[in-house]
């Protein structure tokens, strides 16, 4: 194997094992996917696919200012946000830009509970919770 | 003696400057959790822009903060609380909860409203715009 192959091979691992070994960030997604069980009997897993559109919304229902997450951390979440009331900058979202994200449990349960009211105009579900970490750690 | 006198001296000095013009230069937060909390949806203001009242008052209003439920668990609220109302300023309208509406900042800021609505601006509150090192404390960069 060649030099540079090897690097960008051990640069992908490291990379990946950034994601995928978080203790904390994994004990946060199995404790939603508990909740989403006792929610949804039916539920079986969480979806990237339906994170990203929760993401991107729009929706209706919450703070006309902030009809979607998207509105403050932008269409791009490896990218920084900006708070559209105050002009805050926010760090990236995307796991992979910004290992420390959904890494605390109750700082990860405070936005939910400030920001699912402020975009959706209702609490998140478990289910949704889960669907927009997973989401973010595809990104 | 001599470390008494140079700390009454940097006291002194400390006191005329911002007296001079205002408050160019507040101590920097010194309570990891008033830095981290605060700062999330704005920069934190340093407690010494606000009197005492007003700290309290927004600190005991959390659920409606400006029309944004910024709600922390209560011990957390309590140990913020009791940061900012032990380290508030000494002058500044107690019944006032804004910065941005006390009447020295706008002695400080007379600007048109065009400058305000410059996009880099968005709102009187974004100190940084202007100040790039408002979150040490200091305003003296204009």
């Amino acid at each position: 194997m060649n030099r540079p192959l090897l690097l960008a091979t051990a640069l992908i691992a490291v990379g990946m094992a950034a994601v995928a070994a978080e203790p904390a960030r994994d004990a946060i997604v199995a404790t939603y996917s508990r909740q989403a069980q006792n929610e949804n009997q039916a539920f079986n897993g969480f979806s990237t696919a339906r994170g990203e559109r929760l993401y991107l919304g729009p929706h209706a229902g919450g703070n006309a200012e902030t009809p979607a997450c998207a509105t403050c951390h932008t269409a791009d979440p490896r990218a920084p946000g900006r708070h559209v009331k105050t002009g805050r900058a926010i760090e990236p979202m995307a796991v992979s830009v910004n290992p420390r994200r959904f890494t605390d449990a109750a700082d990860v349960e405070k936005r939910f509970g400030r920001d699912c009211p402020n975009v959706l105009g209702r609490p998140c579900t478990a289910a949704e919770k889960g669907d927009f970490i997973t989401f973010l750690i595809n990104r | 003696m001599r470390r008494w006198l140079v700390a009454l001296i940097i006291t002194m000095g400390g006191a005329a400057g911002a007296a001079a013009s205002g408050l160019e230069r507040v101590p920097a937060i010194a309570h990891p959790a008033t830095a981290k909390e605060c700062g999330e949806c704005h920069m934190a203001f340093q407690p010494a822009l606000l009197p005492a009242g007003s700290w309290l008052r927004i600190m005991d209003g959390l659920a409606d903060h400006f029309g944004e439920d910024a709600s922390l668990l209560a011990d957390l609220t309590a140990s913020i609380r009791a940061y900012l109302a032990a380290n508030a300023g000494r002058s500044g309208d107690p019944k006032i909860t804004r910065i941005t509406e006390q009447s020295w900042f706008a002695k400080e800021h007379r600007f048109s409203s065009a400058v305000w609505q410059r996009p880099e601006i968005k709102t009187k509150s974004n100190c940084l715009a202007c100040h790039p090192r408002a979150e040490q404390g200091s305003y003296d960069d204009d």
